[in-house]
């Protein structure tokens, strides 16, 4: 086995013991059996325990692990005859997002997933799998595709975020992202999507918003990474795994917020030790849902969407603080200017705060 | 001229420092010196040239630096004051506050002390009002509380708006100025850009016009939704907008940027913008757009 993370360490170390015991039993012709049996049964205590506690800072790992099956792996696992379309016919064809049509249990659907690289090169030409605004495009314009054929729509998330530069901002990355959240809110088919590794922030959500949402165990799912979020907050970007535990970020935290509706079960130790196992979990849990949307027409579908995104929020109408002026509360209807101006005067803070708001009203002070 | 003025308060201002010295060994807080100087709110800095000017003059001239044309951030209330018909604005949803949702540590108190700073109880005022005498729902975004991230109670509030004007069928403009996303409240953030954005496909698919006016800074969760998405999009001169701002380009991919990187001038003129708008001209402006969208078509 490759790739393993440091929580397991204690297990490799185990395993080698347990191998080095048998070898050094079968040279020396001395039985070890109940030894190794003993030490076998412990091993898998251990493997148990491990695997039941791993932290979401854990989790943030595994779900970047250099192997982490990507959309690509999973697509020929999932589905068959997949034939990949290119571009958004507009300006070009970004690598950092893959997509086309295959087959799933013998029905044609449409698959799009963000895509990271195998190898540097690989990961270059893809842009670590952040897409560009005609990434975001070709997507869209595959889903319209699906719509007008009547094809369910499954998407693949696994990305840092959206690609930050110059040439994407002049092609409209706001817009490009923007629009997918807007057109994929009015599609007459169903859509489901699966967050396979880390599904960072707009990029992320903009193949996201589907009926149902479901996570593999160990993905993340966040507004900012958790790294942007320490360097944010801590100005500390190192205190990225800090930062994990207090985002909630895991399957399990997301599914508890209703964002998402399903988590589909990974190989122990991750989705990067059976590359086959997951993709056939994710099939059999894909199977599911599109069964249940199948069952609804095009204005069921939006409907069920939109009430999906809708109640997601948490927030009170009971006004907990009382403001230095109270003009929240009032309906400021027929109120004379200047009465209003003057509610909003800030109090006085330092001097700090009071540069960041050089441009507010002084005027009554 | 302008120099002058400011180089003649600068020498005024180190005469009282020893002042302030005597003051510290009172016990008076350092951090008050500097603003006693000046008569509070009597002037007021330019924050993009550096100019100092009258606060008065600058109210009148809708807080846009008279030198060199900057229009300086507003908080929520000036701006619906300067776009309604004297004060016909109907707030709605105005007790809603955030529960912090996460537990995120050190989120309740920020809040706290937001609300107190900016006398707003979260980033965003939502309402319906007229605007020479048309009625229309109206979002207005706030920099200065949370500096206009967008957490549950924006997304709500905004989504509550953009329903209202569904129902009521009547036009919706949001004034957008935002950092981005409420990172304390994380995933739940993110989901309000879908949340926004699902609202306003269904109300312009109903045929609802929405304007999206965009005020400096406008950038990330808020840019790429409802930000982006109006029947027509307007930005104030100088305003800057973008997904990633330019500290994160630079320091992710090391790209040097163009001075007049993501300002509304550099979003015109790559497409993004229906037009650039001055403060003074944006109430007509909103005005002639609902004139346009007031009739039942035909001649």
């Amino acid at each position: 086995m490759a790739g393993e993370m440091p929580f397991e360490m204690p297990l490799v170390e185990m395993r080698k013991k347990i191998d080095e015991l048998k070898q050094f039993g079968q040279e020396k012709g001395i039985d070890f059996n109940d030894e190794i049996t003993r030490l076998e049964e412990r091993y898998r205590q251990m493997e148990s325990e491990i695997y039941s506690q791993i932290s979401p800072a854990q989790k943030m790992h595994l779900a970047r692990h250099q192997q982490r099956p990507t959309s690509l792996d999973l697509i020929s696992i999932v589905f068959s005859d997949f034939m990949e379309l290119h571009g958004d016919r507009m300006y070009g064809d970004d690598l950092a997002i893959v997509g086309g049509i295959a087959k799933l249990d013998g029905h044609p659907v449409t698959i799009i997933g963000h895509q990271r690289g195998k190898d540097t090169k690989d990961n270059i030409a893809r842009f670590f799998g952040s897409p560009h605004p005609e990434g975001f495009r070709k997507s869209m314009r595959l889903m319209k595709q699906a719509e007008k054929f009547g094809r369910p729509i499954i998407t693949f998330i696994d990305t840092k975020g959206a690609y930050p530069g110059n040439t994407a901002e002049e092609r409209g990355q706001s817009e490009a992202i923007a629009r997918n959240l807007w057109e994929m809110a009015k599609l007459r088919v169903p859509v489901v999507c699966v967050v396979i590794g880390e599904g960072g922030s707009g990029g992320a959500l903009a193949l996201g918003v589907g009926n149902r949402v479901l996570m593999l165990e160990n993905a993340i799912y966040s507004a900012i990474s958790p790294n942007g979020a320490a360097s944010i907050l801590w100005k500390d970007a190192s205190k990225a795994d800090q930062a994990a535990e207090a985002m909630k970020i895991t399957a399990e935290d997301l599914l508890r917020m209703e964002v998402v509706e399903d988590i589909v079960p990974e190989p122990k130790g991750g989705a990067h030790k059976d590359y086959e196992a997951t993709g056939e979990a994710i099939k059999k849990h894909l199977l599911v849902h599109l069964r249940e949307l199948s069952r609804m027409n095009a204005a069921e579908l939006i409907e069920d969407r939109y009430q999906k995104f809708r109640k997601i929020g948490e927030f009170t109408e009971q006004a907990m603080s009382t403001l230095p002026a109270s003009r929240s509360e009032v309906n400021i209807e027929d109120q004379p200017q200047e009465e209003l101006q003057s509610d909003v005067e800030p109090i006085l803070g330092n001097e700090e705060e009071m540069k960041a708001k050089s441009s507010r009203s002084k005027r009554h002070s | 001229m302008f120099r002058d003025l400011f180089q003649k308060k600068k020498k005024y201002a180190t005469i009282p420092s020893q002042r302030w010295g005597n003051e510290t060994e009172s016990g008076e807080e350092p951090q008050e010196r500097p603003k006693r100087e000046i008569p509070e709110g009597l002037m007021n800095k330019c924050s993009k040239c550096g100019t100092i000017h009258y606060s008065k003059e600058l109210e009148k001239n809708l807080k846009v630096c008279p030198n060199c044309g900057y229009h300086m951030r507003l908080n929520a209330i000036d701006r619906i004051m300067m776009t309604v018909d004297d004060g016909q604005f109907t707030e709605m949803d105005a007790r809603m506050e955030s529960k912090d949702p996460l537990k995120f540590p050190g989120y309740a108190s920020k809040l706290e002390q937001q609300k107190m700073n900016s006398g707003l109880r979260d980033a965003v005022i939502t309402g319906e009002g007229l605007i020479d005498g048309q009625p229309a729902v109206l979002a207005v975004m706030s920099f200065d509380f949370f500096s206009g991230s967008m957490g549950s109670v924006v997304g709500e509030k905004i989504t509550r708006a953009i329903e209202h004007a569904d129902a009521r069928q009547i036009p919706m403009i949001i004034f957008s100025t935002s950092g981005g996303a409420r990172m304390q409240e994380s995933i739940l953030s993110l989901m309000q850009m879908a949340k926004t954005s699902a609202a306003l496909a269904r109300f312009q698919e109903n045929g609802g016009l929405y304007v999206s006016v965009i005020t400096d800074p406008t950038m990330g969760g808020v840019s790429a939704s409802f930000a982006m998405l109006g029947d027509v999009n307007i930005a104030e001169p100088g305003a800057l907008f973008g997904f990633a701002g330019r500290i994160v380009i630079e320091q992710t991919i090391r790209q040097k940027l163009p001075e007049n990187f993501q300002t509304a001038e550099f979003n015109m003129e790559h497409g993004q913008l229906d037009m650039v708008i001055h403060r003074k001209e944006m109430k007509s402006t909103l005005s002639q757009l609902l004139d346009f969208h007031s009739g039942k078509g035909g001649f």
